[in-house]
């Protein structure tokens, strides 16, 4: 970065990544030997994990999945342990993969562990961690369209937030949920309008910008919500949208329970990812945007209008926050509370970052810290050994660990941050 | 601002004051007295189109539009003036007070007519503290965005001292419950400050998730198997021992306490330390530009860890304040978000100690007197926030205020960049 000799430099980086392939890869052998002594060996050989895939009441019921504890986590440990040794040997270059796999076995082997002698309903449980990522995956599509396009929008915790309270009193109001959920989406795409303006009609620091939109967030709607909804409890009961099962998908055990019989926000917001990686990625447009936020100079000196392409992506990704707003209120509860997003557009924007700012890698760090959330919810036992705090904290570390590059490193759009000027 | 600061660095500090300085000084007054004018207007709005007794009269408005008028004025009026007597206090009760006191040597009714005024500076005090905090990190060109989170582990640094320390006398327990909560606040701050320095992530993302993580870890404390939960039944801490207290200046109703006046040394040191000092020369040079600051000898990095960690123990005096010289014991909402309001105070006062302290004046008085209108007029507090967020998007956006007030704009770029992405 500072001029130094490039081929010493490029030594000491290998020398360092390799260094540090070691000591992560050791790390997750020492992990993967930790849990197979305590939650293998140690456990006697006649002890059984039961895995149920049907509630009581389904109509087809599937056998119930016998698992013998203590061989199950040696197999799980001992793929934990070549993994590790896999990434000292030959280094797994995407961090998040590594991250993720290596999480997702130690919470496994801790699930199996926990539930010894017992048994668990796994349908349920991944039911809710797909609901519980819905608005983990829509935070960080908006964060992502804003990035992409060279606006870091910390503001996704006040577009939910506001979008939550307007969704609420407005379907309230008028009887309808869906004038909620327009209005919900309006807002937001307001919100984000004005984040827009003040970043690149103003220049103003998007931090700051950011900033302000969450502080306004949290005071309008506190402020609203003792002034109306407390004194009108009417105004704080919108209802909630009802599932709707896909015909002949749904009816697939398992499969069906999970993904085919949700309400409408679910598959909108899973329809959503797809559409966003297709114009990303897929798209002339998707192109432009990826060029404003790399180097939008050059985009410039092609001819793209970079203020447009900013303008319009801030403002989509706005409404895309919004929704995530709209399902904590009209997709679950159905009512506002005060401050109810409670860090989920901060957990997004980790999904995001976790994620390397792409829509499927997002969602499947949305899906890990909502399995985490809704498994220190059904889970007592898990909490009795690491209290609920902890796991709720996960996600937060985890964003730490893989910005500092323990593991590799995320790469952010380039030009991100920085207002346009037109020469 | 960053040419400010560069231009302040070559300047003599102590220059004679040249000609037109005056109107120097009316000219950076000018946005933030108007920034604070135009937010305290439209909250006003705010408060009389969300009243209830305004919305009722809305759908007469055509029949009866001075009606509606006379309400909006009567709601905003009767809210701003329980604000002011809530911020200043009655000065004839004040008055008649000291008359009584002198008379009969009866002091309560003083005392109870100058709560009010003296609320004011206390709700200031850890206004001053975490304002200063972000004003050090935009000093040395870093966004410390994670206030709240090095308050919150002040506070428990602080609280932890004053439980679990007992038997000692109060000139070395509050020292140290203070030290304790500076130390937290400065090691939380520098977390994000090391892993700049040797890593190259961004501070505001990493004070972001720090924050979230200070917020859960103090949930855990407080739980029912935290280990600083007390007896009550409720997430609280036990309360500590007197001998930690900051303590009161004046007989019950007053709260007014030390803290207050450390918070005043806080700032004549921070203007110390920052413009008498080596290494506060080193943190506005890092903040100037740290490229330049790179060739010109200075360790960046040890000024990135420094930076953030001064501007972590700041925030963290914060916590101990309000813990040692207010509630004595530690509750999961003990912060109504002094330290995200702290930006706000950082860029009303142009990241200048002075500065800091006059906005957090103002922010304390606001906030004190906003009590008061939440219990007469039943305006709730919140709409501080609501103001505080106005005045941080007047201050950053000046475009905005001089187009209303048709000023001309100055000659100078004013603005300052302080993110420039996540990865570093």
């Amino acid at each position: 970065m500072f001029g130094m000799v490039a081929t010493s430099v490029m030594r000491r980086t290998a020398d360092i990544a390799q260094q540090r392939r070691w000591i992560v890869g050791g790390g997750v052998v020492v992990i993967g030997l930790l849990c197979l002594w305590f939650f293998a060996v140690q456990v006697p050989a006649d002890v059984v994990s039961s895995y149920r895939f049907t509630g009581g009441g389904d109509p087809v019921q599937l056998p119930v999945l016998d698992l013998p504890t203590r061989l199950t986590n040696l197999a799980l440990a001992l793929v934990l342990v070549l993994v590790g040794a896999f990434h000292a040997a030959r280094g797994i270059k995407n961090s998040a993969v590594l991250f993720g796999i290596g999480a997702l076995l130690v919470l496994l082997i801790f699930l199996t562990w926990s539930i010894r002698g017992a048994s668990l309903n796994l349908t349920g449980l991944l039911e809710s961690t797909l609901i519980r990522s819905i608005p983990f995956l829509l935070g960080a599509l908006s964060g992502i369209l804003c990035e992409r396009s060279g606006i870091i929008n910390i503001a996704i915790e006040g577009m939910m937030l506001t979008a939550a309270f307007v969704s609420v009193i407005v379907a309230a109001f008028t009887g309808s949920l869906w004038l909620g959920l327009a209005a919900g989406i309006g807002s937001g795409a307001l919100i984000a309008g004005v984040h827009a303006v003040f970043s690149i009609r103003f220049k103003v620091d998007q931090i700051i910008s950011g900033t302000v939109i969450n502080i306004f967030a949290t005071g309008i709607t506190n402020f609203l919500n003792l002034r109306w909804l407390t004194v009108n409890q009417d105004l704080n009961d919108s209802g909630t949208f009802t599932k709707i099962p896909i015909p002949l998908l749904s009816q697939i055990p398992v499969v069906g329970t999970i993904l085919f019989n949700q309400i409408i926000l679910v598959y909108v917001a899973l329809a959503l990812m797809f559409v966003v990686n297709f114009v990303l990625f897929q798209t002339r447009w998707g192109l432009r945007t990826r060029a404003v936020g790399e180097h939008p100079k050059a985009a410039d000196t092609l001819g793209v209008d970079v203020f447009k392409i900013r303008y319009i992506n801030v403002i989509i990704g706005g409404m895309l926050a919004a929704l995530g707003g709209c399902f904590l209120t009209l997709g679950s509860v159905g009512r506002f509370d005060k401050l109810m997003t409670n860090g989920r557009g901060f957990i997004a924007l980790a999904a995001m970052i976790f994620g390397n700012w792409n829509p499927f890698g997002a969602f499947g760090a949305s899906l890990l810290f909502g399995f985490m959330d809704s498994l220190q919810l059904k889970l007592q036992i898990l909490t009795s050994v690491i209290p609920s705090e902890f796991l709720l904290m996960a996600p937060y570390l985890a964003t730490m660990v893989v910005l500092a590059g323990v593991v590799g490193r995320v790469r952010p759009p380039a030009a991100e941050g920085t207002p346009y000027e037109k020469q | 601002m960053a040419e400010a600061t560069a231009k302040s660095i070559s300047k003599p500090v102590k220059a004679p004051a040249p000609v037109g300085a005056w109107r120097d000084i009316l000219n950076t007054l000018t946005i933030p007295v108007l920034s604070i004018f135009t937010a305290l207007i439209v909250s006003g709005f705010i408060i009389a189109f969300t009243a209830p007794e305004v919305l009722t009269l809305l759908p007469n408005f055509w029949e009866h539009p001075l009606d509606l008028i006379a309400t909006m004025w009567h709601t905003v009026t009767t809210a701003y003036a329980a604000l002011l007597q809530g911020a200043f206090g009655d000065w004839g009760a004040i008055l008649r007070g000291v008359q009584t006191w002198v008379a009969t040597g009866n002091e309560t009714d003083f005392l109870r007519a100058a709560r009010d005024p003296f609320e004011s500076l206390v709700a200031a005090t850890p206004y001053i503290f975490a304002g200063l905090a972000v004003a050090v990190g935009f000093k040395g060109g870093l966004f410390n965005i994670g206030g709240e989170g090095q308050l919150f582990a002040g506070a428990i640094g602080s609280a932890w001292v004053g439980i679990n320390i007992s038997g000692l006398p109060w000139f070395i327990h509050l020292p140290l419950a203070l030290g304790a909560g500076l130390l937290a606040g400065a090691i939380w701050g520098g977390i994000a400050g090391f892993l700049k320095a040797t890593r190259g992530v961004n501070e505001v993302i990493n004070t972001i998730m720090l924050n979230y993580i200070m917020f859960l870890f103090t949930d855990f404390l407080l739980s029912e198997r935290g280990p600083m939960r007390g007896s009550a039944g409720a997430p609280r801490t036990p309360e500590i021992y007197p001998s930690a207290y900051l303590p009161h200046l004046l007989p019950d109703p007053v709260r007014f306490h030390w803290g207050f006046f450390i918070a005043l040394g806080a700032v004549f040191f921070i203007y110390w330390f920052l413009w008498k000092t080596t290494i506060g020369f080193e943190i506005r040079t890092v903040g100037a530009s740290p490229t330049a600051a790179k060739y010109a000898g200075i360790a960046v990095g040890r000024i990135f860890v420094l930076t953030m960690a001064l501007s972590g123990s700041l925030a963290g005096m914060a916590g101990a304040n309000e813990l040692l010289g207010l509630n004595h014991y530690m509750v999961a909402a003990f912060s109504p978000g002094y330290g995200f309001d702290a930006i706000a105070l950082a860029l009303l006062g142009k990241s200048n100690p002075f500065g800091v302290l006059a906005a957090a004046l103002l922010f304390g008085t606001l906030r004190n007197g906003a009590t008061r209108m939440q219990s007469i007029a039943s305006v709730p507090v919140d709409i501080i926030s609501v103001m505080q967020a106005l005045i941080i998007a007047f201050i950053a956006a000046p475009e905005i205020v001089r187009w209303i007030y048709r000023l001309r704009a100055p000659a100078q770029k004013e603005r300052e960049v302080f993110a420039r992405g996540w990865g570093g």
